[in-house]
């Protein structure tokens, strides 16, 4: 697929704006595509919760706002609950298991055709040795369940973004996260499981 | 001796004469002075930069044959940090009013202060705005009047010497235009310092605030400050309030040690560069030693 | 550490902010005075950092009134300086801008806008500083004000600013906005000998022969840097050839047309602007920063829908391209203005097009973009009356 929008969001503390960057800086520097990131959310500002856009593609992006995510990931109820109606038909619903619970009280809330898993990153982070890299494992997570930027290049993004000390840890998440993706299955996005 | 033939010439625009001052006028006692004490100091003269605001005292930087800058009002000293920082090479004085470098300017003359910038300010007090015709100012006398305290004047003035020592200024002198040699001399060390100097000029302004206050012409106020002057080295500057009237303290307030803005800055960054900080950091304790 | 490098080549991930600082390195810049402001702060930080690795200078002054005369005074040391800030703080740098244009002082200053009047909005996006960049110091005087909409193009414009002001030797403005200083996009960076830098024309000739406001042919007068022994007088009151003071009524007219003259008559050299399916269209679209960016989708989804329009994006804001409004103006139906404030560069256009084709605001007063829709739905509205 040449374009991809995605849209992570939770609360702040989450590293939401940091895994946004670095899915972007992926793209960008490491894949050699385009991509935009953004906190804000555009024309649909609203709420104290945290955001972040980012925009994958091999054209320039003249737009920076993602209306219809391909990617949603929701770290967050209320993420989930603002969010989750807007993912295309085909795209890919990542729910941070704990945190959300599925039943809203509304059988049409996600469309149909989109791929929802759920991963107690939080949880896994913590056992790994810090909540703080639940962002990573969750971004391990979603590189193996879409094509979107290449492991490789995600773990170059990890490896100049962060501080030393940081680095081994996150690496871990990583690929901690992307192993339980690769456990649901690989799937080009638009093919739903 | 007539102007053409002063040998003070080559540091001064005779082509901008005549100047703008009024007959009686200090200001033109204060920006001889300063040349004197430049032509004497010998420093490269085509290093010395002149920074004024707007005033009738800030007119010095455009009759003096350096490089001038007429900046806006109230904004000498920070134009002239840009300017120092720039260029560290080149000596920098700040030449202006007490309303362009106290009222308008103020909040940057207290910063320059505490930062110990390496420059030079001279401040010509003459207790009144004279260019704008005479309205009241920071440096105002109680009770004194202006064409905007057409009752006399209720605000308390700045003490200038107490500001700018309180400020972290390292040298810090007040005289006044009848004591031409004093000021020479208080130029001189002043440009000399390292760090931020504060030299106040007590001055008349014959047309703005004599007058108006009944204090005769110039003459009588060179009278006063020869009589009621007390030159008290070494003083308290916060006990060199000025009353209309009273008695004068003059004299080197402050004349201590403190590093400059760019040798903090310098030693700083040295923790962390190789270069260019550490090379002049060394070069630094090197001088240092060599004074001790 | 060692000294880091001043271009820093290569492809990266920055933020719009980041961008302009590491193009204002690459532009030759050496020293930075500014005051804290959202959205802006992090052109200050980048600076603190990056100019010590580098020999330059970082200061943050007391205010931005201070900031703006500590870059002018940098400038006349020889220095390449820059500034940046947001509306309240653009607003005290007003009195010192006009004594860089009047002193004819290159610098660049950066405005990060964010929604107004006042405090306003200090973290959601604005344009509402349009038109006090360009008329907000007292008097007559032309400037150059560049609008970025990409942090590829905070980079590059901070770049071309900081030559155009150097080659016509005044304050160049780049107005930017919160969107456009925190994005965080591709931003490629090319090697050093690849760009293009200019820098002021010097006078090098003896002390005598100088005379700081005598111009040459293109209207711009050679300069020289304090301490370099020309002992010049420089001054924001109306001055001569000499650089003195004037109250003659010719004189003020020599300075301020030749002022305004060397915008005017090198507005070819200075416009800048992109196009997209102009060539066909009867609606053309005409936006900058941010709300360029969201006319470009009305537009994608314009064109979808079988109509035929046009977008044009300035980059060069002021000078106006006066010229190129007037000519399309002939030819298409309509132009329609999207920009975060309540109506100031569809002015110009409307002055342009002077009833020639309709123009049509399409106005917020900032705090978020446009929706692409609320375009599109303009668009055809021009298409059904
Ligand atoms: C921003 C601004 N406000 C006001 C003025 C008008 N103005 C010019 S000089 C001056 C006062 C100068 O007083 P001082 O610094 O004491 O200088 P003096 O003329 O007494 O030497 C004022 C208010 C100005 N030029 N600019
Ligand atoms: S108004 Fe006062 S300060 Fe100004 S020139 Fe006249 S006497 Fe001097
Ligand atoms: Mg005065």
């Amino acid at each position: 697929m040449s374009r991809w929008e995605v849209k992570i969001a939770g609360f702040g503390g989450q590293g939401i704006i940091l895994a946004g960057y670095l899915l972007g800086k992926a793209a960008a520097v490491y894949d050699r595509r385009h991509a935009t990131m953004v906190q804000s959310y555009g024309p649909e500002a609203r709420g104290s919760a945290c955001a972040s856009q980012v925009i994958i593609a091999d054209e320039p992006i003249y737009y920076p706002y993602v209306t219809e995510p391909d990617v949603l990931i929701a770290m967050s109820q209320e993420a989930y609950m603002k969010f989750a109606a807007e993912v295309k038909p085909g795209g890919l619903l990542l729910i941070e298991r704990d945190l959300v619970a599925l039943d809203t009280g509304r059988s049409d809330f996600v469309r149909s055709g989109v791929r929802l898993h759920a991963l107690s990153a939080t949880k896994i982070a913590e056992e790994l040795g810090h909540r703080i890299v639940a962002n990573i494992v969750m971004l391990g997570f979603l590189c193996a369940l879409a094509p979107i930027v290449s492991p490789s290049g995600m773990k170059e993004a990890l490896r100049s973004s962060l501080p030393k000390s940081a680095i081994e840890l996150n690496l871990l998440a990583f690929e901690t996260g992307y192993e339980r993706g690769l456990q649901v299955g690989y799937n080009l996005a638009g093919n739903p499981s | 001796m007539t102007e053409a033939q002063h040998p003070l010439d080559h540091l001064l625009r005779a082509d901008r004469l005549p100047h703008i001052w009024c007959p009686g006028c200090g200001i033109g006692i204060a920006m001889r002075c300063l040349v004197l004490a430049l032509e004497e100091l010998g420093r490269p003269l085509d290093r010395v930069v002149v920074v004024s605001g707007i005033g009738c005292s800030a007119r010095v930087a455009g009759y003096v044959r350096l490089d001038g800058f007429h900046t806006t009002h109230g904004r000498a000293i920070p134009f002239a940090t840009g300017l120092k920082l720039a260029n560290p090479d080149l000596t920098v004085i700040v030449f202006s009013g007490d309303g362009d470098l106290a009222a308008i300017g103020g909040n940057h003359l207290i910063h320059a202060a505490r930062r110990n910038l390496d420059l030079t300010v001279i401040c010509v007090n003459n207790f009144i705005y004279g260019m704008t015709g005479g309205q009241f100012g920071p440096t105002t006398p109680l009770a004194a009047r202006s064409t905007t305290t057409p009752y006399g004047n209720f605000e308390p003035p700045f003490n200038l010497p107490a500001l700018v020592a309180a400020s972290g200024a390292v040298y810090v002198a007040r005289w006044t235009v009848f004591h031409v040699r004093r000021l020479i001399a208080a130029f001189q060390e002043a440009i000399a310092k390292k760090g931020f100097s504060f030299v106040e000029v007590l001055s008349p302004c014959p047309t703005g605030y004599l007058r108006r206050n009944k204090l005769g012409e110039a003459l009588e106020m060179m009278r006063y400050f020869k009589a009621q002057s007390e030159i008290r080295h070494g003083a308290d500057p916060a006990e060199a309030g000025i009353e209309m009237g009273g008695k004068l303290i003059l004299g080197k307030f402050v004349d201590i040690e403190r590093p400059t803005y760019q040798e903090r800055m310098r030693k700083q960054l040295a923790m962390f560069f190789i270069e260019p900080y550490a090379e002049k950091v060394r070069e630094e304790i090197e001088a240092e030693e060599v004074e001790s | 550490m060692k000294r880091g490098p001043a271009v820093l080549t290569g492809v990266h991930f920055f933020n719009g902010d980041v961008a302009c600082a590491e193009g204002a390195l690459a532009a030759g810049c050496r020293f930075f005075a500014g005051y804290p402001i959202t959205p802006a702060t992090e052109i200050a930080e980048r600076m603190a950092e990056r100019l010590p690795e580098i020999g330059g200078t970082f200061i943050q002054m007391e205010d931005e009134i201070a900031s703006l005369s500590a870059v002018l005074g940098a400038s006349w040391a020889g220095v390449k300086a820059m500034t940046a800030t947001s509306g309240p703080g653009f607003s005290l740098m007003m009195e010192n801008l006009g004594f860089g244009y009047m002193t004819e002082t290159p610098c660049v200053i950066v405005n990060v806008q964010r929604g107004g009047p006042s405090t306003g909005l200090p973290t959601l996006v604005g344009q509402g500083d349009m038109m006090q960049a360009r008329w907000g110091s007292h008097g007559d005087y032309e400037t150059i004000v560049l609008a970025p909409s990409s942090a590829q193009e905070m980079f590059d414009l901070t770049i071309a600013a900081f030559n155009l002001s150097e080659k016509y030797r005044l304050p160049v403005l780049l107005l930017s906005d919160a969107v456009i200083g925190h994005i965080t996009e591709r931003v490629v960076i090319p090697a050093e000998e690849e760009i293009p830098i200019v820098n002021r024309k010097k006078f090098a000739g003896p002390r005598e022969a100088y005379l700081p406001y005598l111009p040459d042919e293109d209207l711009v007068p050679p300069m020289v840097a304090a301490g370099e022994g020309y002992r010049v007088y420089i001054t924001g009151l109306t001055h001569d050839e000499r650089g003195y003071p004037s109250t003659s009524p010719e004189v003020q007219e020599r300075l301020v047309r030749r002022l305004v003259e060397k915008i005017r008559r090198n507005a070819r050299d200075i416009i800048r602007m992109e196009e997209r399916g102009v060539e066909d269209a009867e609606v053309v679209l005409v936006a900058y920063g941010i709300s360029a960016r969201v006319a470009y989708r009305a537009m994608e989804l314009a064109r979808a829908a079988g109509r035929r329009v046009g977008w044009l994006r300035l980059i060069t804001v002021w000078p106006f391209p006066e010229e190129r409004i007037r000519d399309l103006a002939t030819r298409v139906r309509a132009f329609i203005v999207p920009e975060l404030n309540l109506g100031q560069i569809v002015r110009e256009v409307e002055r342009c097009a002077a009833g020639r084709a309709r123009t049509i605001p399409v106005l917020r007063p900032g705090g978020a973009v446009h929706d692409p829709r609320e375009i599109l739905a303009i668009i055809e509205e021009t298409f059904h009356d």
